[in-house]
């Protein structure tokens, strides 16, 4: 059977607020267990909700940044459920009116094609505190650090229709929200998850398939081996003839493969109503277009105008603006070096080579972009060469000091003098005459091959050195006789 | 309008209450009684009102996005049932 | 001295008629000598209490202070008082001693009052006759085998014996207005948002009020004068600033434009109390006051309304005690579940586990619609009633109750039966708006509380309608015979 798979997906997205949703705890990773709490997060008797600013700010940002209707009036609902890391024994969240309303993501794919995936909403959450399963007398721990932490959790429509494209998306909603600023995207640290609800039908079919929901998948990698084992699962289970359960599901990195998670099993009701301590959110048509005038620059418009401006191809705008500290890392290199291509291929190639090498994320490059753009500019004065520049910047990298120091210390000056070169090309000529013979000889085709080996000659006569732009004419030249 | 046994169990598990049989049954019979009390309200025609869910109609005030609360941890764990290392302990917790 | 006014004992401690501390000792030893019999406390604090009142002779030395230092009143024990136990009259509750301080004790602290103790109440603050507490019923000081009403029963009992000169109470349907009726006291439900609720465990958060319970409308404005006010910690707090509630005690009420609900006057009334209420009104028209007769039609559904939204919020705000971070845990749990389920069932009495069974139903998927999103909308039809009624009047009065104070275990085999007595008090909360209960008369010697309910923020006005009337009467000044001479 050829099956279509059906994937929406839900973004549990941490918004990088200094405190809490609804209380003046700080937020942050990794601090000593049950610290960052108040009466709030813990959940005290008497204890009372208040709206942080800047989490409404950030969630009306990214309204914008997905084209979507901003929620003018939404209201915070408590989703009742009982579990040890929720000490209020209910989530605050909003179900009718959420914040942010339908919007949408053109997604680009690898093969350059694009896809639009519908957003159905986002709205604000609080997040859950930690269960710890390390042995305390047999007993979890429970660590309320997170919660009440701000989220943003973005639904999408069910619109993917590969791994591929869920990673993409996902990649992209990660692109927005760090641009924007209102998420580190930390995704080791927790502070993008996903929920993965996938189905499968018979190519063709209109109706969806019976879902599961694989839940809190944290790497890019993650999503997409989670997709592709869970699609394998369901395809053998209906290929068999048998049927899906809808379920919640836990994916399992380290054995590849989904597994039920039975604590969820229990059929929930989750009783949603309108918290009672706390009021409608509503805003002024005011408070949302300000928003959107200091909207900062989107990676979509961004990579339209490295092409507008910069002459750069959609493939190499499209990688640069990936991510905004590539972004910005360009915009400083190409400042310096003004050669919007020479700097696009060295950023995307020399230095993302090393940075991969390394595991290094481009904001903590040993190579500022100040002194990546002075390295440039030597290649485009010619004053080294593409291969030594390589060489150089490897110096660099390895903190030996700037360009100009490189290669001042180390001697890497090309030689421009044409006089230098013409004598230097004649002590090739004459150490090998019978070449040069045999040169003079050939038809034209032949003698293109040939002229390789008189270069090669005089670049190793000069140690690279030798400007290869003036090296050929010349060459040519005296070797007419 | 009244409820059975089983609703009541099933109301008291969402609700997270251990009820005896001999609990069960009384409770179905008092349910039942508040719940014929409240049916009244089904005659009442509200097409077209509004739900009131906060008296005075106001609108959420913001907070500064400032921390304003130092760690006051031991003074929470205090009232703990039963604590360790700085966590509030519970029996397994099993995803 | 007992009996005396806030105002009065102001004075006399600014004269150095007498000390706080020796004040204090005072009402300890009526606590000492009454409360046995009535068990309006769970907890009294005796050293802390005279600490605060040494603090506050201090003060008084120094010429500094309110007219509350150095005052003894006591608060209802759902209020979170840091160090000191507060149970909720729960077992729940009953090893909780909070970290933090509710705005309102911390107010009433801050203006220098001395809190002997926390008093009694339904749990959680669900019921209307103080049997409902972990730490048994309260008894009616009027008569021992009456109950005080509910919840606030501690507080009304407390003051109505001279334990204390003022309480504070809170009042969702009924609970501060209620008991005070029942036991001849003066009470204020001040408008939603008017008084923070911030530390102030939660039975229903839309509906919940904090207020004063005194002798007199005067004292209850002196409370009022530290109790009320926008307070940042609660969002549903309001922000236009509190009334001078002192100011306009002494406004003369002529041209008082008075609305008598005939729905108040209905079937179900005892007669004797609606003789009392219309003898109430005679008085106010001799005032200088005009009487109409006003319909508030939506009031019979405010107990539907009500008992479907009130257990609905319950049963989320309970939610949170689960055994986990404070409050009781049974002992052994085998799992999680189980722990949940035995701790919770344990640490709630019947009423508490029937109210949020209730709620949870009502909000359940497939109810939702039928009972909670349909009492929201008879709820704007009741909060309609009065705002349409209020532009006619400025003040609307009534009964509190439509009976005195009923026998202890009288009525606890159909609480369907007690439910239905609420039905004077619910609408106000619904509505949202203030509303007080002042001694008016008694009827087979026990005390009558006349009803009066006005607009949002209108707690100043319903202050000098009140005071006025007990400057023409006596009935706020009636001793307990238990007490009397003490």
């Amino acid at each position: 059977m050829n099956w279509e798979v059906v994937i929406g997906l839900e973004i549990h997205t941490q918004l990088s607020t200094k405190s809490k949703l609804f209380s003046g705890a700080a937020v942050g990773f990794g601090a000593e267990p049950n610290t960052q709490t108040t009466l709030v997060d813990l959940g005290m008797p008497g204890a009372l909700p208040v709206f942080n600013k800047e989490a409404l700010r950030m969630a009306v940002m990214f309204g914008h940044a997905i084209n979507a209707e901003i929620g003018m009036s939404s209201v915070f609902a408590r989703k009742n459920y009982f579990y040890p890391d929720l000490p209020k024994g209910y989530q605050t969240s909003q179900m009718d009116h959420p914040i942010v309303g339908k919007g949408f993501l053109d997604v680009m794919l690898e093969d350059g094609t694009t896809s639009r995936v519908g957003i159905t909403r986002a709205h604000l959450e609080e997040d859950a505190g930690k269960s710890l399963h390390e042995d305390f007398q047999g007993m979890t721990g429970i660590d309320l650090n997170r919660s009440s932490t701000p989220l943003l959790e973005i639904v999408s429509e069910p619109d993917i229709r590969s791994a591929k494209e869920a990673v993409a998306y996902v990649k992209m909603i990660h692109s927005i929200v760090t641009y924007l600023g209102i998420c580190d995207g930390n995704m080791a640290e927790g502070s993008m998850r996903c929920d993965i609800n996938l189905s499968l039908r018979p190519k063709g079919q209109q109706e969806y398939g019976t879902r599961t929901e694989i839940k809190n998948v944290n790497s890019f990698r993650f999503i997409e081996k989670a997709i592709y084992t869970e699609i394998e699962r369901q395809a053998d289970i209906l290929e068999d003839g048998g049927r899906i359960i809808q379920e919640t599901r836990l994916y399992d990195p380290e054995k590849n493969e989904t597994r039920s998670m039975r604590s969820k099993e229990d059929a929930n009701d989750y009783r949603y109503f309108p918290c009672p301590d706390l009021l409608p959110v509503v805003l002024t048509q005011e408070y949302v277009d300000n928003i959107k005038a200091t909207l900062p620059e989107l990676p979509s418009q961004k990579a339209a105008r490295f092409q507008s401006e910069h002459a750069l191809s959609e493939y190499d705008a499209n990688v640069l603006s990936s991510s905004r500290a590539m972004a910005d890392y360009f915009e400083v290199a190409n400042g310096v070096v003004k050669d919007p291509k020479l700097a696009a291929n060295w950023v995307m190639g020399e230095l993302s080579k090393l940075l991969n090498q390394e595991q290094l994320d481009i904001a903590n490059s040993p190579v500022n972009a100040q002194a990546f753009g002075e390295l440039l500019i030597r290649i485009k004065d010619n004053t080294i060469n593409g291969k030594t520049a390589k060489d150089v910047f490897q110096a660099m990298w390895n903190g030996e000091g700037s360009a100009d120091a490189i290669i001042e210390a180390k001697g890497l000056k090309q030689v421009t003098d044409t006089g230098a070169i013409e004598a230097m090309i004649q002590t090739i000529l004459d150490a090998n005459a019978a070449q040069v013979e045999q040169y003079r000889a050939a038809d034209e085709d032949k003698q293109k091959k040939m002229i390789g080996f008189f270069v090669g000659q005089v670049m190793k006569a000069s140690q690279g050195k030798a400007n290869p732009g003036l090296v050929n004419p010349i060459l040519a030249k005296m070797l007419k006789g | 309008m009244s409820i059975d046994k089983q609703d009541v169990q099933k109301i008291a598990h969402l609700a997270r209450l251990a009820l005896t049989e001999a609990d069960a049954d009384q409770y179905q019979h008092s349910l039942s009684s508040v719940l014929s009390l409240v049916e009244q309200m089904q005659s009442v025609d509200t097409d077209g009102i509004e739900p009131l869910s906060n008296p005075l109609e106001m609108t959420q005030r913001l907070r500064e996005d400032i921390v304003t609360e130092e760690n006051r941890r031991d003074a929470f764990l205090a009232n703990a049932p039963q604590t360790e290392a700085g966590l509030f302990l519970v029996p397994k917790v099993i995803d | 001295m007992f009996e005396q006014s806030i105002s009065t004992l102001a004075q006399k401690l600014r004269d150095k008629d007498i000390s706080s501390v020796e004040l204090t000792r005072l009402f300890l030893a009526r606590i000492a000598k009454f409360d046995p019999q009535l068990n309006s406390f769970i907890t009294v604090s005796e050293k802390h209490a005279l600490e605060q009142a040494a603090a506050a002779d201090v003060l008084l030395q120094n010429g500094k202070g309110t007219s509350l230092t150095g005052i003894p009143v006591a608060h209802k024990d759902l209020f979170c008082t840091e160090g000191t136990l507060t149970t909720c009259g729960s077992k729940m509750l009953h090893n909780f001693i909070p970290p933090y301080e509710s705005t309102v004790t911390s107010r009433i602290q801050q203006a220098g009052a001395v809190m002997l103790g926390k008093t009694n109440m339904d749990e959680f603050a669900m019921g209307s006759s103080n049997e409902n507490s972990f730490y048994g019923a309260v008894k009616n000081p009027w008569n021992l085998d009456m109950v005080p009403g509910g919840s606030s029963g501690g507080s009304a009992a407390a003051v109505s014996a001279g334990l204390v000169v003022a309480a504070t109470g809170t009042d969702t349907g009924g609970s501060i207005r209620q008991p005070a009726s029942f036991c001849g006291i003066t009470g204020l439900k001040p408008t939603y948002g008017r008084v923070s609720r911030f530390g102030m465990i939660a039975y229903a958060s839309s509906l919940d009020q904090g207020g004063p319970m005194a002798k007199s409308a005067e004292d209850c404005a002196h409370l009022m004068q530290a109790m009320a006010g926008f307070d940042e910690k609660d969002s549903t707090s309001a922000e236009n600033p509190a009334d001078d509630y002192l100011a306009s005690l002494n406004a003369p009420l002529t041209g008082l434009k008075i609305g008598l609900p005939k729905e108040y006057f209905g079937e179900g009334l005892d007669s004797k109390v609606a003789d009392i209420i219309m003898a109430a009104v005679k008085e106010f028209e001799k005032l200088g006051a005009t009487v109409k007769e006003i319909s508030l039609p939506n009031l019979q559904l405010s107990i539907p309304s009500y008992y479907v939204i009130a257990p609905s919020e319950a049963s989320s705000n309970l939610s949170r005690f689960d055994g986990v971070r404070f409050g009781h845990r049974c002992d052994d749990p085998r799992d999680l579940l189980d722990m949940y389920m035995r701790s919770r069932a344990e640490g709630f009495g019947a009423e508490v586990q029937k109210r949020i069974m209730v709620g949870t139903y009502a909000l359940s998927e497939g109810y939702y619609d039928a009972y909670y999103l349909k009492a929201q909308k008879i709820r704007r039809l009741i909060k309609q009633d009065f705002v349409k009624a209020l532009e006619e009047v400025d003040v609307i009065m009534g009964p509190v109750a439509p009976t005195t104070a009923f026998g202890l275990g009288s009525k606890t085999s159909d609480p369907v039966a007690m439910y239905l007595e609420d039905i004077y008090t619910l609408s106000v909360n619904l509505a949202g708006i203030p509303a007080m209960s002042i001694p008016a008369g008694f009827a087979d010697n026990m005390p009558v509380g006349l009803q009066i309910m006005g607009n949002y923020f209108a707690e100043a006005k319903l202050l000098n309608v009140a005071h006025q009337y007990q400057q023409h009467t006596d009935w706020h000044l009636q001793t307990p015979t238990m007490v009397k001479g003490a």
